[in-house]
């Protein structure tokens, strides 16, 4: 056992290091949330909630359920189990309906309408009687130089600005964040990861992220998905830190970083050689 | 010179009545994925209703004339947004059963038009006007052709207006392109689908009364026959493009009437061929999505 790994029990629901304490109620529970795509388990028996604050790391190697999971709880796919939205049951509701009751989704590779302007994305996904034009004004100015173009026609960052910004015109008791990060460019990274922070004061995430610095730097739990199961849930630093759990839950090595344990990445090392 | 004219109208005119049926399929099709077979059935409805205003009312009058439009679109839209309810709403990701269903429909009322109208074509008149003729460089142009083209026109401009000016509008055209994703925004997906079946039963029962006077007659085949050459139109035009069913529409009829008179009667065949050209070529067709 590696010296990073805690002795604590592993935990769920609990609060984020660096915010506020949030209430201790989740605002999302998944119990035994199972699913199938094309009569192939993908998800199998998951279950795990969300602090009602802060940003919860899904965590996974490629194709073990994770987005499969976020679209399960959202009824995108066929599902049994139950999902509990801020203390109501949402798993027998279809899509349209969970959305409304205050879920924004940010889908995995954006998802926007290419032959829609980026002005007709926005207003299509306004839900509330006063979406907050000006908050996501403000957070991507440059949507708003580009209103009168198509979608389609974006830059991959510039679309994912499009995407979260259909789901941060709303108030939303969470939002499903699904590879916010994936194939952009570094400097973009940093600003969505900067974009979601900020949302974070105001509304708990639930993040699909590959990008383990990104995760580090946002994410206050971790909850881990293996062969479409959670295998670990706990504080987000406690994961990272811990190079044997990375190595078997994600097989990558976690990045050098401050505070690291060395030792334990050279036997990592030594192990997989 | 003037055959070549007149061909041309004759053409726009059937083109006219094919994109007033592939029209809708298109829609339908791009949005839910569903191959209306059926909608045949919508036109005749449509033809038959206009028929019988004409018949009681006076069939040389203009008023009446645009009434029996009114009317029949509106039985088509009626026809179309009740088998939507009843029909198609249970089986939405149930491809197969929807083909069947919407045939078994199709079949089931060209039997029902038998027993209410006859087997035999029913001949209609509309005002007089459509039987004259314009001349158009030394073309006499039969006028029913230009009342064809002019309702197609009309109908494609209000169907851009509703498309790129309302929200329902939009709701269908990002439908169009990502069904589930629209959903994802809290948007009730299923009410567009009603809009869309009923827009499209409306443009086919317009097409109907328009048919009727084309052809001369209403027969209870009259749908069916138009749809065989909306279904190609709608697929060389690319699925679920409004648009690309417009252009389709025109080159299908145009090419069908000049192959009929310069190629010894082949118009039907040369447009299968052309059917197959486009697929191998281009198989999204004209203005499809590529995805």
């Amino acid at each position: 056992m590696s010296p990073a790994a805690d002795p604590r029990p592993e935990t769920t629901g609990a609060e984020t290091p660096g915010a506020a304490p949030g209430p201790t109620t989740p605002i999302l529970t998944v119990n035994r949330l199972s699913a199938k795509i094309a009569g192939q388990q993908v998800v199998e028996d998951v279950s795990f909630s969300v602090p009602a604050a802060g940003i919860t790391a899904l965590l996974g190697r490629n194709g073990v359920g994770k987005t499969s999971t976020i679209k399960a709880i959202i009824g995108l796919l066929d599902r049994s189990g139950a999902v509990t939205l801020d203390g109501e049951r949402i798993d027998k509701d279809p899509t349209y309906r969970i959305i409304q009751r205050g879920v924004g989704y940010v889908p995995e590779d954006r998802e926007v309408f290419s032959k829609l302007t980026v002005a007709e994305n926005l207003r299509l996904a306004e839900r509330d009687a006063a979406p907050r034009r000006q908050l996501v004004e403000e957070l991507f100015p440059d949507l708003l130089a580009r209103a009168g173009q198509m979608a389609g026609t974006l830059s991959g960052g510039q679309q994912q600005m499009v995407s979260l910004a259909r789901a941060l015109l709303n108030t939303n008791k969470v939002l499903l964040v699904d590879e916010p990060t994936k194939g952009l460019a570094p400097k973009i990274v940093g600003e969505v990861a900067e974009t979601l922070a900020e949302a974070a004061r105001t509304v708990p995430i639930l993040l699909v992220e590959q990008n383990l610095q990104v995760v580090r730097q946002l994410a206050g739990d971790a909850v881990v998905l293996s062969g479409g199961r959670v295998v670990h849930t706990g504080p987000a630093l406690e994961f990272l830190d811990d190079s044997a759990l990375i190595q078997r839950h994600l097989g990558v090595s976690n990045d050098p970083h401050p505070g690291a344990d060395q030792a334990s990445h050279a036997a990592v090392k030594g192990a997989a050689q | 010179m003037s055959t070549v004219i007149l061909l041309l109208f004759t053409g726009l005119g059937l083109g006219a009545l094919y994109f007033l049926v592939a029209a809708g399929l298109s829609l339908i099709y791009g949005l839910m994925g569903v191959l209306n077979f059926a909608h045949g059935a919508f036109l005749t409805l449509g033809a038959f209703t206009g028929w019988e205003i004409a018949r009681r009312a006076g069939s040389d009058n203009w008023g009446i004339f645009l009434v029996s439009l009114l009317i029949g679109a509106a039985a088509g839209a009626a026809f179309a947004a009740f088998t939507e309810f009843v029909l198609i709403r249970r089986l939405y990701q149930r491809h197969i059963e929807q083909v069947l269903v919407t045939l078994g429909l199709s079949l089931a009322t060209v039997a029902l038009f038998d027993g209410i109208w006859g087997t035999d074509p029913v001949f209609i008149q509309g005002p007089a006007w459509f039987k004259d003729t314009t001349d158009i460089l030394g073309a006499r142009v039969p006028n029913d052709r230009f009342v064809c083209i002019l309702a197609a026109v009309v109908v494609l401009l209000a169907l851009v207006f509703f498309l790129k000016k309302t929200r329902y509008g939009m709701i269908i055209r990002a439908g169009v392109e990502n069904r589930s994703m629209v959903t994802a925004l809290g948007i009730d997906v299923r009410k567009a689908f009603t809009l869309v079946f009923t827009i499209g039963g409306a443009a086919a029962g317009l097409g109907g009364v328009l048919a009727s006077h084309y052809f001369g007659y209403v027969s209870p085949m009259l749908g069916g026959s138009l749809l065989i050459f909306a279904f190609i139109v709608t697929v060389i035009g690319g699925l679920g493009s409004l648009t690309g069913a417009a252009i389709a529409a025109v080159a299908v009829a145009v090419l069908q009437q000049f192959a009929n008179f310069y190629l010894g009667g082949t118009g039907d065949f040369v447009v299968v061929l052309a059917l197959g050209v486009v697929l191998l070529v281009r198989p999204t067709g004209l203005l499809g999505r590529t995805a």
